[in-house]
Formats: C-alpha cells, sequence, structure tokens
C-alpha cells in the first residue's frame, strides 16, 4: 500500500471509513487520560489553577504550526506530484488550523487576563500568533474565491509555500521588534526546566491533540471528497437537462 | 535581452501615458500623510516621534493600491498571454515588469517623501533615514506583491483578496523599515543592523517573488 494507492478516492474512503472509529476512539480515550491528569496535577505556586490553561493552550500552538506543515507538505503533493488527494488534504487542514491557532488566541488572551491584567499584550510570541491566524484566514479566502477546484488548489499551494518560507522569517523579524521597543518586562516563563508532574500531562495533550487533528482531518478530506462527487453530479444532471 | 528590454519600455510607456498611474500613487501617499494629523492631532512633537512609521504605512498602502495594476491591464487585453508563451523564461518577464511598475509607483513615493517629512516636523537627517530605508525596502513590497497579483490575476473581485493575502507578508519589511529609520534618528540600535536585515528581506522577495508569481501564473492561466 503505498501513497499513490490512495489517489483513488473511493480506496481512499473505505480506508478512512475503516480507520476513523478507531482514531475517534483513540482520541476520546487520550483526551480522557490527559484530563484526568491535568485534574490531578498540582497547582501553580504562583498562578493557582490558572496554570491549566496551559494543557490546552501549548498543544492549540504546536497544532497551528503543525497544520501548516500538513498543508505545505499536501501544497508540494499538488504542484509537484499532482496528487489527486493533495488538494483535498490541503484544503481540510486550513480551516481546522485556523481553528486551533484561534483556540491558541483565545485560551492565551483569558489567562493574560488573570495574569498579566489585560487581554492582550503585543508581545512577539502573541503578534506572530495572531499573523500565522491571518495568513490562514487569507489562505481559506483565497480556496472560496476560486470558482474551479483544481485552479483553486494550485493557487492556495502557491501561496501556502510562500508562507512556509515567510512564517519563519515573520517570527524572526516580530521578535526583533519586541525585544527593541519592550524588554522582556511583561511576562517571563519562569523556570527554564518544567517538572515531570506538569510536563506528563503537558505530553498527553499534546498526544490527544494530534490524534484529534488527524481525525478531523481525515474526516473532512471524506466530506470535501463527497462535496466534489455531489459537485460533479449536479453539473451532469444540469447538463442533462439542458440537452444534448 | 532586446524582448526584456521592449518589455520594460513598453511598461514604462504605458504608466507615463495612460492617466492613474505614478502620480495618483504619490496623490494617495500625500492625502494619507495629512489625515493622520487629523486623527492624531496636529501635535508636532508626537507627529515627529511618529513620522517614520507614518511615511513607512502610507508607502506600503500606497503600493499596495497600485498593485492591481501590475498584472490584471495586461491579463485584460491578452498581453499576458503573449509573455506566457514568448520564449523569454516566465520569470524573467514578471522581474522586468515588477522592475517597471517599482519604477512608476514606488520610486515616486520614495523621492517624495523628504517632502511629506516637512510636513511631519521631521528634521533632515530623519527624513533622509526614511527615504533611504523606502528607496531600500518598496523595492521588497512591489515583489510580495507581485505574488500577491499574480495569484488573483483570473479574479474578478481580486481587489480586496490582493490585499488580504499580501499584507501579513510585508509585517518584516514594516518592521525593519521603521525600525532602520528610528535607529538613524534616535538610535540606540546602530542604523546598519536593521538596514542590512532590512536589504536582505528585499532581496529575498527578489527571488521568491518572481518564481512564485511565475508558477501561479503559469499554473491559474492554463
Amino acid at each position: 500500500m503505498s501513497l499513490i494507492d490512495l489517489a483513488n478516492p473511493s480506496r481512499f474512503l473505505a480506508l478512512t471509513a475503516r480507520a476513523l472509529p478507531w482514531l475517534a476512539a483513540a482520541t476520546v480515550l487520550a483526551f480522557a487520560i490527559g484530563i484526568s491528569q491535568i485534574y490531578l496535577a498540582p497547582d501553580d505556586y504562583q498562578q493557582g489553577a490558572t496554570v491549566k490553561i496551559m494543557f490546552i493552550h501549548v498543544p492549540a500552538a504546536w497544532l497551528g504550526i503543525f497544520a501548516w506543515i500538513v498543508m505545505s507538505v499536501a501544497a508540494l503533493g499538488t504542484l509537484v506530484w499532482r496528487h489527486p488527494l493533495a488538494d483535498v488534504a490541503a484544503k481540510a487542514a486550513a480551516p481546522i488550523g485556523a481553528a486551533f491557532t484561534l483556540m491558541c488566541l483565545v485560551t492565551g488572551s483569558l489567562w493574560g487576563r488573570p495574569m498579566w491584567g489585560t487581554y492582550w499584550v503585543w508581545d512577539a510570541r502573541l503578534t506572530s500568533v495572531l499573523v500565522l491566524f491571518l495568513m490562514y484566514l487569507g489562505v481559506i479566502a483565497l480556496w472560496r474565491t476560486i470558482d474551479d477546484p483544481a485552479q483553486a488548489a494550485r493557487a492556495a499551494a502557491v501561496l501556502t509555500l510562500v508562507g512556509a518560507i515567510n512564517i519563519p522569517i515573520i517570527k524572526f523579524s516580530v521578535d526583533w521588534w519586541n525585544t527593541l521597543h519592550q524588554p522582556a518586562s511583561v511576562f517571563r516563563l519562569g523556570g527554564s526546566t518544567i517538572h515531570p508532574a506538569i510536563l506528563v500531562p503537558l505530553i498527553v495533550m499534546a498526544v490527544a491533540f494530534t490524534l484529534l487533528f488527524l481525525t478531523l482531518h481525515l474526516a473532512a478530506m471524506r466530506n470535501e471528497i463527497m462535496r466534489r462527487r455531489v459537485r460533479t453530479l449536479m453539473m451532469l444532471q444540469a447538463g442533462a437537462r439542458m440537452g444534448p | 535581452m532586446t524582448a526584456l528590454c521592449a518589455l520594460l519600455f513598453r511598461d514604462l510607456r504605458l504608466a507615463v501615458r495612460v492617466g492613474g498611474g505614478a502620480l495618483t500613487g504619490v496623490l494617495f501617499f500625500l492625502i494619507v500623510v495629512t489625515l493622520m494629523p487629523f486623527a492624531i492631532g496636529p501635535d508636532l512633537a508626537l507627529l515627529a516621534r511618529m513620522g517614520p512609521a507614518i511615511l513607512w504605512l502610507g508607502a506600503l498602502l500606497a503600493s499596495l493600491l497600485a498593485l492591481d495594476r501590475l498584472l490584471a491591464m495586461d491579463h485584460e487585453d491578452g498581453s499576458l498571454d503573449l509573455i506566457l508563451t514568448a520564449p523569454v523564461p516566465l520569470e524573467l518577464a514578471v522581474v522586468v515588469k515588477a522592475f517597471a511598475h517599482w519604477l512608476t509607483t514606488g520610486l515616486p513615493l520614495v523621492i517624495s517623501s523628504p517632502l511629506l517629512g516637512l510636513l511631519l516636523n521631521l528634521e533632515a537627517k530623519a527624513s533622509g533615514a526614511v527615504a533611504l530605508t523606502l528607496l531600500a525596502g518598496t523595492p521588497a513590497l512591489t515583489f510580495i506583491g507581485l505574488i500577491g497579483a499574480a495569484l488573483t490575476v483570473a479574479l474578478r473581485r481580486g481587489g480586496l483578496l490582493l490585499a488580504v493575502l499580501v499584507l501579513p507578508l510585508t509585517v518584516p519589511v514594516l518592521i525593519f523599515g521603521v525600525a532602520a529609520s528610528n535607529a538613524a534618528i534616535t538610535g540606540p540600535v546602530p542604523f546598519g543592523a536593521p538596514f542590512g536585515i532590512l536589504c536582505a528581506l528585499t532581496l529575498i522577495s527578489l527571488v521568491i517573488g518572481p518564481l512564485a508569481a511565475a508558477v501561479a501564473l503559469r499554473q491559474g492561466l492554463e
């Protein structure tokens, strides 16, 4: 079973129909373990229970970046190998990545309110995540503006790859901008080493979030394939009604 | 080579003879700078402190608004299809087109910025620094914008989308352009460090912009 075998959408649908229940069950299990461990994890001596926001916030940030990497690989698949499912994978990943990035921003801002006294700080990390979110929205807007799916896929692939080159540059420049304007006085992450009592639930949650991403991504890819079939059927029907 | 020269002169001639080109961009720039004191108040000290940022934002918006002229008109009259099928590599052709576009829209902004600096109470040294950073940075804006223009060229409602796609990518140029200007005016960072990175960003966009735009044009118009 190689990657090219999956190019047949029917085979892909059959395979994912079998895999999805197992993936969903694994996701639920991982979340159950992760959440119970968060419940048992000790409160921070300074931040109290709010430190537990981190177990959602940090994996969401990782997945926000991971989704762009998935999109970039899919974009290469579209432009270089012309793999038929690469379009579908790229299109399905964009809203999920945007959702994780938004979740990272919202939880970060809710965490920031009790800790820093404000919902938003123009800190380097926050700002670069915000720019990443804007770029996700740009890619989604491009997908929705071009009617023809194949053409939209190629345009979005170019934009995704340009973004993949630019995101590290943006991250670097925002870091520079922040250190230039305000020294790290607003907040510093305390110790450099994380205690295992915090680290273990964090890793479990990261695994759970990754499983959640895979489940949602495969389900969204199935939906997209079926949406395209519906589109083709409707166009055939419209063509039949017009007469030969 | 002659084909590229012909393309360059054609674009320059079109920009000069058809209205709504270079001078409209400068006019827009002037209006943005005029509006700023209405929004933030006529305090000269504050304006001088914000001057580089205002000039950079104005130039960024002015060059953004001119972007839909970069490829769209050639797409409408069919000359873009001729360029696509020509033996000249598409990457070089779009470099020439973007360069002509910068000469007619970016360079006028750079030249007019010291004059607008007077309105914002900038000293001669500060105005010079802003003009120098704009000279180094506006080509990057044009070449990043080239990608957006190529992606949206075939769309009827591409104008707003173009801005949404391009603006996040210009964040680094804006940061280092304003940082270099401020470094020259107030310090404490030496001018060379952010200015060198600004030049590097321009060089990177000079490579990525035409390559991505050529791929987008080939894929989008086939």
